[in-house]
């Protein structure tokens, strides 16, 4: 039922959905989504509010766990393996696919606390000096280091919106994933700070699988290189991101990116 | 019994003023063009009531303290009281014999003196009853009259009547923080007069406490006057012993709360903690001496303690430290539920376990408040008493063993005042000296408290 374009390049799926549906309560949410996740290029998730897209995007890392009436039924695997299978390291798993979320969300610590975070309960690193160059690589690779280098001792909820969502985005870098999943990283920043998230997005890019959520169709046309358009719980159409917004198949998804609804 | 019924005039009067202004209020509206007033006639009415009720609230208050003083003079400048005795105590007997039958609340005079003046002190009584209810009158009038002339189809009844409500609620606050003045001001009258005859440095800086309150006032052995010995005995039992039990039960039971009980479940424990702080300390005080003070006895003799007693200042600590846990996991549940969710998926979407992100994100998050319970915790247990004087004794001890007997600050104030001792002895006074610092003490822990707590919410809007 998903229009899948037949033009797509052969990728390798780093993570694949196959008939995903989740239920919150006895009400459905996602209603038997598939779909590959590439390392390659950029995967945005569009349309309209309410659809289900943080939903889905939640089952890739088992974040829908934390919510006690959320369920999920199908199958999900990282590099083919069912990530929802009993004995399942969830701790692992979330290691290997980091979140940046729609609010800015630093702990109330200093900046190196922040990045330190994640490498400490992982134990990533021996030592200071070698947790000291974890987090200088990921404020670099997050383009944050020429402007914290001087203050690392400072609160992380200090920094302006735009450069906390870039500390989330380290945050997350800094146990080394695998595929980074970001829902609506953007919504809560001004634009120059959007551009600068946009930037890191197409630098990051290659080396992890990103999947981002958005509500902005220019941001999904900026950032990405594959759309899906989710609509009612489903996945209505998948493509290059120049289809979708030049040659979508589906109406529904023709009526949406061109504003008639959403 | 005169200021009730001086309280019931005004309230009727008030009533007529009411009623009478709202319908002269009316009156304007049936008279006005478009039939619309500048305020509903409801607030003409309470207008006028209040411009009544007030003013002969204030006469009733000042006339009820000035009142028996002016009843006095005239019954004493009567020629049967010209030999009274002079002697300020004798003579205030018969005085209140007197008046005590001429008011009826007793029903003869023992003292033939006081006899011969109960009709001087009725005749008193009822003059100044009769110039009392003629001011009230007076006072209701004047006020209605002048609210009532200002009254005017655009008169602005309702701003009027909601300043003079916010005044009478400004004033209500003012009572709080007037009273507590009073009581500070009369404190430190009273300390000061006890510092006049010891010196605050034997006090504060002796570790010999044992005030003799039959000893010549005058000349006070300052070596009996060490208080560190209480100070020592309150911080051990209401700050250490009390705090070891009551910190990490009650942290842990707020977390368990917040991060793992389901909610049906918290529904039901919460409530049932919180009850815990309002069980009277009298029965924590008998739970300590009945049941804990002996067990630690029996206990300690296991071990081989020779002679331990049955009162310990381990016994009320434990139990000070149980009476305190609500106070500790409510502010902690308070705090914790405050962390923004935001920050507890921030902690598991990086791989964090639920009890690692409740030790590295959440109570680190939560810390400024949870300090601010435990201050107020501390400052809640030393000044309890009732416990200490039931399960660690009134023996000033200064010792750093729990089994031990001690005493405390509190226990000590009510020991001196209820003492044997006069009003201006040195003993008696002790007790207003050790309020003092203990007021200063809990004080400071609750500023310090406030402000963790203010600083705290800051950090989230
Ligand atoms: N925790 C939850 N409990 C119950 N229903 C939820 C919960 N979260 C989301 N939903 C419902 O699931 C649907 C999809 O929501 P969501 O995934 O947040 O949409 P989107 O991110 O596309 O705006 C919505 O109808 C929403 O009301
Ligand atoms: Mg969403």
């Amino acid at each position: 039922m998903t229009v899948v374009h037949d033009n797509l390049e052969p990728t390798e799926a780093k993570m694949s959905a196959t008939d995903v549906s989740v239920f919150y309560g006895d009400k459905k949410a996602i209603d038997s989504v598939s779909i590959d996740i590439p390392t390659e290029y950029v995967t945005a998730f569009i349309g309209p509010s309410g659809c289900g897209k943080s939903t889905f995007l939640r089952t890739l890392n088992r974040m829908n766990d934390t919510i006690p009436t959320a369920r999920v039924e199908g199958m999900i695997e990282l590099d083919g393996q069912d990530i929802y299978r009993s004995g399942m390291d969830v701790v692992q798993l979330r290691a290997r696919v980091g979140m940046v979320f729609q609010k800015p969300n630093p702990f109330p610590k200093s900046i190196y606390d922040n990045i330190a975070y994640g490498p400490k309960i992982h134990g990533l690193a021996e030592g200071k000096d070698e947790l000291d160059a974890i987090v200088e690589k990921s404020l670099k690779r997050a383009g944050l280091w020429e402007e914290v280098k001087d203050r690392l001792q400072d609160s992380g909820t200090a920094l302006s919106g735009g450069q906390q969502q870039r500390l989330c985005i380290a945050r997350a870098i800094a146990v080394d994933p695998e595929v980074i999943l970001m829902d609506e990283p953007c919504s809560a920043l001004d634009p120059i700070a959007t551009a600068k998230i946009e930037e890191l997005i197409a630098e990051l890019n290659g080396r992890y699988a990103i999947v981002i959520v958005t509500h902005s169709m220019q941001q999904a046309a900026r950032v990405s290189q594959r759309t899906a358009f989710f609509h009612l719980g489903k996945m209505v159409e998948y493509g290059r991101t120049s289809d979708i917004f030049t040659n979508p198949h589906e109406k529904r998804t023709q009526d949406y990116i061109t504003g008639r609804y959403g | 019994m005169s200021p009730a019924i001086l309280l019931l005039l005004a309230l009727g009067l008030g009533l007529a003023g009411w009623l009478a202004a709202r319908a002269r209020a009316w009156t304007f509206r049936r008279e006005s063009a478009n039939g619309r007033l500048a305020s509903l006639p409801t607030y003409h009415a309470w207008y006028v009531a209040l411009w009544i009720v007030l003013p002969v609230l204030v006469f009733v208050a000042l006339w009820g303290a000035i009142a028996p003083g002016l009843v006095s003079q005239s019954v004493l400048a009567d020629p049967a009281a010209a030999d009274l005795p002079v002697f300020g105590f004798e003579r205030q007997t018969i005085l209140n014999e007197a008046r005590a039958v001429a008011t009826g609340a007793a029903p003869a005079v023992f003292n033939p003196q006081a006899a011969a003046l109960v009709e001087p002190y009725r005749d008193a009584l009822s003059h100044y009853n009769l110039i009392g209810i003629a001011v009230t009158v007076l006072i209701a009038f004047l006020g209605g009259a002048y609210a009532f002339l200002r009254l005017r189809p655009d008169f602005a009844a309702r701003t009027k009547v909601e300043r003079i409500v916010m005044s009478i609620l400004l004033g209500a606050s003012l009572v709080a923080i007037l009273t507590t003045i009073g009581i500070l001001a009369s404190l430190i009258f009273e300390t000061v007069r006890f510092f006049g005859m010891v010196s605050p440095i034997d006090f504060l800086f002796g570790t010999h406490w044992g005030p003799d309150p039959m000893a010549n006032p005058d000349n006070p052995d300052p070596s009996r006057y060490g208080a560190v010995p209480l100070f020592w005995g309150t911080l051990f039992i209401g700050a250490i012993i009390a705090m070891i039990v009551a910190i990490p039960l009650g942290l842990m039971s707020a977390i368990y709360l917040t991060q793992y009980a389901n909610p049906r479940l918290r529904k039901w424990i919460k409530p049932a903690l919180e009850i815990l702080a309002g069980v009277p300390t009298v029965v924590y005080g008998y739970f300590a001496a009945l049941t804990i003070a002996p067990a630690i006895r029996d206990i300690a003799l296991k071990l081989g303690v020779t002679n331990p007693s049955t009162e310990s200042a381990l016994a009320a600590g434990l139990v000070m430290g149980v009476m305190i846990i609500p106070f500790v996991s409510s502010m902690a549940d308070d705090s914790i539920t405050a962390v923004p969710q935001a920050m507890r998926d921030g902690s598991l979407a990086m791989g964090a376990t639920t009890s690692e992100t409740i030790r590295r994100v959440l109570v680190p998050a939560a810390l400024p408040g949870i300090v601010a319970g435990i201050m107020l915790a501390i400052s809640r247990a030393i000044g309890e008493t009732m416990i200490v004087v039931m399960a660690a004794s009134t023996a000033a001890n200064l010792s750093a063993n729990p089994l031990d007997r001690m005493t405390t600050v509190t226990v000590q104030i009510v020991k001196m005042l209820t003492g044997e001792g006069s009003f201006d002895h040195p003993a008696t006074l002790s007790a207003f000296a050790l309020g003092f610092v203990l007021f200063l003490v809990t004080l400071g822990l609750n500023f310090i408290a406030l402000s963790v707590v203010k600083r705290y919410r800051e950090a989230y809007d």
